[in-house]
């Protein structure tokens, strides 16, 4: 039961994704022509990110986590994990971590073939992931360099209090803005990160409005595996900057014709043309099979309206933008309410409310090995989430970028099954 | 044996397999109103819970002693062990002794834990206890101080009273007099590791996550005593420190099969919060900024800590000198991310220093050892016979 839920003919690139490719191109070009341009760079994690801070001094990001995930979409990570695992990194830890450094290892060769420069700083943004601390500590005897520590509290109870945002500017302005300062060679410039901040909140309001275009029906988007390509430009280096402005504003006008024209998402084989589940998805992707994860679901009509995933650089669906106004402060509460940065019986609260207001069919747990961030309590989130929505829940184990953990017929088969419950009741009648 | 010793270990070990915690239930029964506060390894707090009158209690799973019934169904097969006995131990009831729970921020498992409970068991008392990365008395500190005082009115509240100045020096007295203690055990055990076998140390280590901290300092200074009059001799053996084993506890048999193979354990990190600071914690003045100041400045070196200096495995390479340690051996729990992350950085501050290591993993129910011991045995043997010394 799949070929007419997508209409190949329609293949085509929108022009989002023509600029997203672009975008992403020279990205990964400037990080090449850095050393000779003597622009200084440094790496950091998506959670909790302070690109307009860095832009604010000149200073290009390098994200290994976009690093790894690349590599996992272009093959590359099964290689690198080895040779980490060669060098006697645990089998047990996080694939990200092996596969950033086995790339490091095998001569740093960015996943677009650039090679990568060696980062200046590292900025240890500890949002949300224990495994992020010692990622850092274990880049920073390979390249020698500082450390900026950022410690973000966990918020355990889903709330920011003062004093968690007085920390985190506290250590804005002792420890990371001045490492910036040296790192740069330029004074902290307030106003500049001001202007950055208003052109992030002006990104921010389209993402928005692109990720609450799915409580159409049908939905013009897919939240998850579209979504990975919307969340780019906003969750890593383009935020604060005019080229993030238009790639949204693009976007939301090509979703807009969608509506109007009642169309689908635009899936790798076409427009999704039948949509007979709308489904929530908590946890990452995987990444080594990501089109055939995602065939799994638009092949049977299933269309994801929202996802945990696409928050893990900002709950900016739940009101928060950022404050050209009060530009610290407005950082800190960012990096707080991170989707990882918050305690489990918040991360439950936030998908009811998603599989309510976007009137999920059901939703599925992607359960990555490699992230006990995401994967602790999942068992229990799927139990709590179906005795309080009354909507049948789906698991499903994978990895992020070990191919060795995506067994594609396991996860074919719960996935069809899953969806075949959904109809069996949908048949009979019932919704709990 | 000594029949004095014998009773101090009989003691001790039957708090170690006593996996109901009747010995807590006991000594709330002693007087009406006592509550019990459970924690989750590595560091808490613990003077504030007992300047309240209450119990802490350390709640390190369920090791080997613990059939898994239900926990298994809360967790996936890659997330260690301690979890699913812990939740275990809470859905059979055996935790309901306890009027709280605190889990330190040490990883994403137990911080997410912390979560879970929050939900399994709504109106239990559940804190998370995010300890500072940030070593800044002005930045991390004051965060630091802000949390201790809320924990502090947190425990005032669960005890139905006040802690007032003078009940929290004197528990930071008597915590300081039981780390000093303990340290004095680990001192002993390096310089003479014959007299003190790892399952007698263990052991009476152990009972301090269920004593009050008096009657464990009690105890341990009473083994210390006995124990240094043995007439054990020393025999040839490689001097080893253990490390990994900060939270997941191996079980005891483990331990005894390492010295079995040869080894004299020197140095360890095994129920690491139980000696937290290095140094004493100032008796007088302001309690909390006493204990702030202690935790910056005077905490152990371990995986879940940041080292801003960025000299990971200084500690463990200075452990191997003061204890005149041949090897290192990295024991760590499967799938557990400080210990497992960490351990390259380790290595190679021990290859430097061409300091033998040996490494393997365990869960705190593993029951095969005999691979353990034919490869702690071969790296014991290769050290006697190949070390330049």
């Amino acid at each position: 039961m799949s070929a007419d839920t997508v209409k190949a003919s329609t293949v085509q690139k929108e022009q989002s994704m023509v600029l997203q490719k672009q975008l992403i191109g020279d990205y990964y070009d400037s990080l090449g022509r850095a050393r000779e341009e003597g622009r200084r760079v440094v790496s950091t994690f998506v959670p909790g990110n302070l690109t307009e801070l860095l832009r604010s001094f000149d200073l290009l990001p390098i994200l290994p986590e976009i690093n790894a995930l690349q590599s996992g979409m272009r093959k590359l990570s099964a290689n690198y994990i080895a040779e980490a695992e060669k060098q006697g990194h645990s089998e047990d830890v996080c694939t990200y971590v092996k596969c950033d450094i086995g790339m490091l290892k095998s001569g740093n060769v960015g996943p677009t073939g650039v090679k990568l420069p060696n980062p200046d700083l590292l900025l240890l943004s500890y949002t949300g992931c224990f495994t992020f601390l010692k990622w850092f500590e274990l880049l920073r005897q390979e390249y020698q360099c500082p450390v900026a520590m950022l410690h973000v509290p966990y918020l355990a109870n889903g709330r920011i209090e003062p004093h968690h945002v007085d920390y985190v500017v506290q250590q804005l302005r002792t420890e990371v803005i001045p490492k910036l300062e040296q790192v740069s060679g330029r004074r902290f410039d307030e106003a500049r990160l001001s202007e950055m901040l208003a052109l992030s909140a002006q990104a921010e309001d389209d993402f928005v409005w692109v990720l609450e275009s799915a409580k159409n029906e049908p939905s013009p988007i897919d939240a998850y595996f579209g979504g990975v390509y919307y969340i780019g430009p906003i969750f890593t280096a383009f935020r604060g900057t005019s080229q993030g402005v238009e790639y949204y504003r693009v976007l939301r006008e090509e979703i807009t014709e969608r509506i109007r024209l009642g169309l689908g998402p635009v899936t790798p084989e076409g427009t999704m043309e039948r949509q007979r589940y709308r489904l929530v998805v908590e946890g990452p992707p995987n990444w080594t099979s990501f089109r055939e994860f995602w065939k799994m679901f638009y092949d049977e009509g299933a269309v994801v309206v929202a996802s945990s995933y696409t928050k893990v650089g900002g709950l900016y669906d739940r009101g928060f933008r950022h404050d050209p106004n009060r530009p610290l402060k407005s950082l800190a509460e960012y990096c707080l309410g991170c989707y990882t940065n918050l305690g489990l019986p918040a991360r439950v609260d936030l998908l009811e409310r998603y599989i309510r207001e976007y009137r999920a069919d059901g939703f599925i747990i992607n359960s990555v090995k490699s992230c006990n961030s995401f994967s602790v309590g999942q068992l229990l989130m799927l139990r709590q989430l179906e005795q309080r929505t009354g909507v049948p829940g789906g698991f499903i184990e994978s990895d992020l970028v070990d191919p060795r953990y995506f067994s594609p017929a396991n996860i074919k088969n719960r996935i069809e099954s899953y969806l075949q419950m959904l109809e069996q009741k949908r048949g009979a009648g019932v919704t709990a | 044996m000594n029949p004095a010793i014998e009773q101090i270990l009989s003691r001790a070990q039957t708090l170690y397999e006593d996996v109901d915690y009747k010995a807590v239930a006991e000594w709330k029964s002693c007087a009406p109103g006592r509550k019990a506060i459970g924690y989750m390894p590595i560091y808490v707090p613990r003077e504030l819970i007992h300047a309240a009158g209450m119990l802490p209690v350390g709640i390190f799973g369920g090791g080997d002693r613990l059939e898994i019934i239900r926990g298994d169904a809360y967790f996936q097969s890659y997330i260690c062990h301690i979890p699913r006995s812990t939740i275990e131990l809470a859905l059979s009831g055996r935790l309901d002794v306890l009027d709280g729970m605190l889990f330190p921020s040490i990883c994403d498992v137990i911080r997410n834990l912390s979560g879970m409970w929050t939900m399994l068991f709504p109106g239990r008392y559940v804190r998370y206890v995010d300890l500072p990365q940030n070593y800044d008395a002005r930045v991390g500190g004051e965060f630091w101080r802000r949390e201790l005082t809320a924990i502090r009115e947190d425990m005032a509240r669960l005890a139905g009273g006040l802690i007032t100045d003078q009940n929290l020096r004197n528990s930071i007295r008597i915590y300081n007099q039981n780390r000093r203690v303990i340290r004095e055990l680990y001192q002993a055990r390096s310089e003479a590791p014959w007299l003190y076998p790892i399952a007698q140390v263990y052991a009476v280590l152990r009972a301090g996550a269920v004593l009050p901290p008096e009657e464990h300092t009690t105890m341990v200074r009473r083994y210390l005593e006995m124990a240094s009059q043995g007439s054990a001799l020393p025999e040839d053996r490689s001097r080893v420190v253990l490390t990994g084993m900060f939270c997941e506890q191996p079980p005891l048999a483990l331990l005894i099969t390492l010295e079995r193979a040869g080894c004299w354990i020197v140095d360890d990190d095994l129920l690491l919060g139980l000696r937290w600071f290095t140094g004493e914690v100032p008796e007088e003045g302001d309690a909390i900024e006493n204990l702030a100041q202690a935790y910056l400045t005077q905490s152990v070196a371990t995986a879940s800590c940041y080292a801003p200096d960025g000299q990971r495995g200084r500690w463990l390479v200075d452990a191997v000198r003061q204890n005149r340690a041949d090897g290192v051996i990295f024991c760590a729990p499967s799938f557990c991310d400080p210990a497992l992350l960490e351990q390259p950085m380790l290595v190679a501050a021990l290859e430097r220093e061409h300091i033998p290591h040996t490494q393997f993993k365990y869960s705190e129910d593993t029951g095969q050892f005999a691979v353990i011991r034919e490869q702690a045995g071969t790296f014991s043997d290769s050290i006697r016979l190949w070390s330049e010394a």
